[in-house]
């Protein structure tokens, strides 16, 4: 009768492997011009309860990540390489029938614009009990519907009993990224994805979405990968910490790792680029200078070569994702510089930054 | 709703007054030769002519003459001086049935071949069935309606005796009432068959980049459900539009050439006559009788959006 389902499924299952294991990842399309790699070798585990950051700038492959491990970046002109296991079972290799069952029950995935990722034409109720229903038809069309009142309730929406009739559009971009969530949440996932969630929303409303999943996240054991380019959103938020750039991981850590000993320079830029309110004087160094690269033809050797003002000879070479500090083997980067070098370049104005070049 | 329809029947109603001005002033204002005399036929005694003047008001000022004419059209009491004397009206609302018995069986000829092409021609995109059905669709796009009737009768009606050669029996008797309609209704559909199936095909790659679609594949619903209840319902909207606006005109007498070819007895018959002998009066009744069916079924196309598309509903019953 109770919408809350009892049944608490544990979540790592089989096995002691992690919840959800990303290795290797590549992802590239076949267009026009070209081959695009959108998403270059992308490795990353997740954990019950842990929530995983992925930033960057626009185009660097987050979203092409994100959706690849759900299967939604399949197509003809497509090509996907590397491995994604929930609990262990592979899922690159499932077919789409398979991987319908995973989508939306075992990982829930929700997007960037809250306006136009509902359905117009059906009510805001009806999408939640099809979501219900799509996975369990056993469920009569009643007990989803009571069920996405609770759910709609649960994240927020006042007077859930009336609005689940509500149309899309009759909602703000707020509660529709609420109800994005509800729908999300509806199977109980073990994963959420969120891509840019609070991107098109205004600032306070930002901050109760991002509330929410923090909630979510902390009460149910909700493991999220949250994808931004807003570091301030990151440090909200965040355990650990993927920056992207050109569809490679340039550096990953520990939230503290990469707020306090950030290691390549296109983090520094990211960094600088934040407005700081701890800080006497709020105030932002420039913004990285130049444009992300054409995945089409990305410069040789450091993708980051080209808008870098510490380039020296080496970096020439492609620099591997390794861990280059002894004292810390998962804060991995790819940037040749020497760590002493690092801590002394970063320095800005009395704060982390990247310089503009010369 | 209900206000919402409401609103959009007055509105047609001014639209067809204004319809009727037009025709009004299109067909008595711009010709230079006397219009009694066109109207009266040519061996018309001096006597008729003088009588049509004063019948179709044409020795009155023109606001009266548009009002006398308009009384003549919609009570029923033009004549038709050319057509053997017939009464306009009454010849128009024979023509309703067999021109009605045309028109729905080939639209849900064309709607259900256009539908069913242009969705597997979607989710088959770039594909061998893809293509296979777009050169179809062209080929029927293509094809000219004389042509196709003309083959049809030469073939199915005369070589193999498979079909009755042309006229129309009423429904009363149904077996040879779709007998004679068959290859009419064919003939009739497979234009617009191949065309609602290309605008259908179209419609559905654009709403297949649509968020809510990755939303609905996202949340695990299957290949088939996503695209019959997100991206053929959503897609459906321009549908909806061109057929409110191609029914309409084959209702209000357009299918001229089909109906001819065919013997069939209709409003579009009814048309070729009446251009034939340039009879004015028959013209100008059914041009408005043409004009009523057009916005009657835009405002029906009106009232189908609004329940298509919420937005639309909300927009303006809260205006
Ligand atoms: N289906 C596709 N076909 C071809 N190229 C694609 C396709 N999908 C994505 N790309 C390309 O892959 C690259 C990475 O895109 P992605 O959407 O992952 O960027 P992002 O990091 O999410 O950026 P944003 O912040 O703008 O969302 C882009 O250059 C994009 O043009
Ligand atoms: S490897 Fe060289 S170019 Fe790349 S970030 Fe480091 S210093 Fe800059
Ligand atoms: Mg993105």
């Amino acid at each position: 009768m109770s919408a809350t389902p009892e049944t608490a499924p544990a979540p790592s299952g089989a096995g002691a492997g992690p919840l959800l294991a990303v290795e290797n990842l590549r992802v590239g399309f076949a267009t026009e011009d070209g081959r695009v790699q959108a998403v270059d070798g992308v490795n990353f585990e997740l954990e019950p309860g842990e929530v995983l950051a992925i930033v960057g700038e626009s185009g660097s492959g987050k979203s092409v990540t994100a959706q690849t491990i759900i299967g939604l970046t399949r197509s003809p002109n497509s090509h996907i390489e590397g491995s994604v296991r929930l609990s262990g079972d592979e899922l690159t290799t499932k077919s789409e029938r398979e991987l319908q069952k995973v989508r939306g029950s075992k990982i829930a995935m929700i997007f960037q614009d809250p306006m136009t990722s509902l359905n117009p034409v059906y009510t805001v109720g009806k999408q939640i009990v099809e979501a219900i229903r799509a996975h369990d038809s056993s469920i009569g069309r009643s007990s989803a519907r009571e069920q996405a009142v609770e759910l709609l309730g649960a994240v927020g929406i006042p007077d859930a009993e009336r609005r689940v009739n509500d149309y899309p559009h009759e909602f703000s971009g707020g509660m529709r990224q609420r109800a994005m969530i509800a729908m999300g949440l509806a199977l109980e996932p073990s994963v959420l994805i969120a891509d840019e969630p609070t991107t098109a929303l205004d600032v306070t409303i930002q901050a109760q979405i991002l509330h929410l999943i923090q909630d979510l996240n902390r009460s149910r054991g909700l493991a999220t990968i949250l994808i931004t380019h807003d570091l301030g959103v990151v440090a909200e938020v965040a355990d650990r910490v993927l920056v992207m750039y050109g569809g490679k991981v340039v550096e990953q850590g520990t939230l503290d790792d990469i707020f306090y000993d950030p290691q390549h320079p296109y983090t520094w830029g990211l960094l600088g680029s934040l407005t700081r309110l701890d800080q006497p004087r709020p105030h932002r160094l420039p913004q990285i200078s130049g444009a992300p690269p054409s995945l089409l033809n990305l410069p040789k050797g450091c993708a980051f070569r080209p808008r870098c003002p510490h380039e020296f000879g080496k970096c020439k070479e492609v620099p591997g994702l390794d861990p280059r500090l002894p004292e810390d083997p998962n804060h991995r980067d790819r940037c040749w510089l020497e760590p002493e070098q690092k801590r002394k370049l970063r320095e800005i104005e009395g704060r982390i930054g990247l310089e503009e070049p010369t | 709703m209900l206000r919402f329809a409401v609103r959009r029947l007055l509105g047609a109603i001014a639209v067809l007054f204004a319809i009727s001005v037009l025709v009004f002033l299109i067909f008595n204002v711009v010709p230079a030769t006397n219009p009694a005399a066109r109207i009266a036929g040519k061996n018309a005694t001096p006597q008729l002519i003088k009588n049509v003047e004063k019948e179709w008001g044409f020795d009155k000022s023109l606001p009266e003459q548009y009002w006398t004419q308009m009384k003549l059209i919609f009570t029923g009491k033009a004549t038709s001086y050319s057509l053997a004397h017939i009464n306009i009206d009454k010849r128009i609302l024979e023509g309703i049935p067999q021109t009605a018995s045309l028109c729905i069986g080939a639209a849900i000829i064309w709607l259900a071949f256009g539908i069913f092409f242009g969705y597997i021609s979607a989710i088959r995109a770039g594909g061998f069935i893809d293509r296979f059905v777009t050169v179809i669709a062209l080929i029927g796009i293509s094809m000219p309606v004389f042509w196709l009737a003309s083959i049809f009768l030469y073939y199915l009606t005369y070589k193999i005796e498979l079909f009755p050669a042309s006229g129309y029996e009423p429904l009363s008797n149904p077996v040879e009432w779709a007998k004679h309609l068959i290859l009419p209704w064919v003939c009739l559909a497979v234009l617009f068959a191949g065309f609602y199936s290309r605008v259908l095909r179209s419609s559905m790659l654009d709403v297949m980049n649509e968020d809510y679609v990755r939303t609905a594949r996202a949340k695990g619903l299957s290949q088939r459900r996503v695209m019959l209840r997100h991206v053929l319902r959503n897609s459906l909207i321009p549908i909806v539009t061109l057929f409110g606006l191609d029914f309409g005109v084959l209702i209000g007498g357009g299918a001229i050439v089909t109906e001819s070819l065919f013997q069939i007895e209709g409003v579009g018959y009814f048309v070729a006559e009446a251009l034939n002998q340039q009879d004015f009066p028959s013209i100008m009744a059914v041009t408005i009788f043409g004009a009523f069916f057009i916005v009657l079924f835009n405002t029906i196309v009106d009232i189908a959006y609004a329940y298509l598309d919420p937005r639309i509903r909300l927009g303006t019953s809260a205006a």
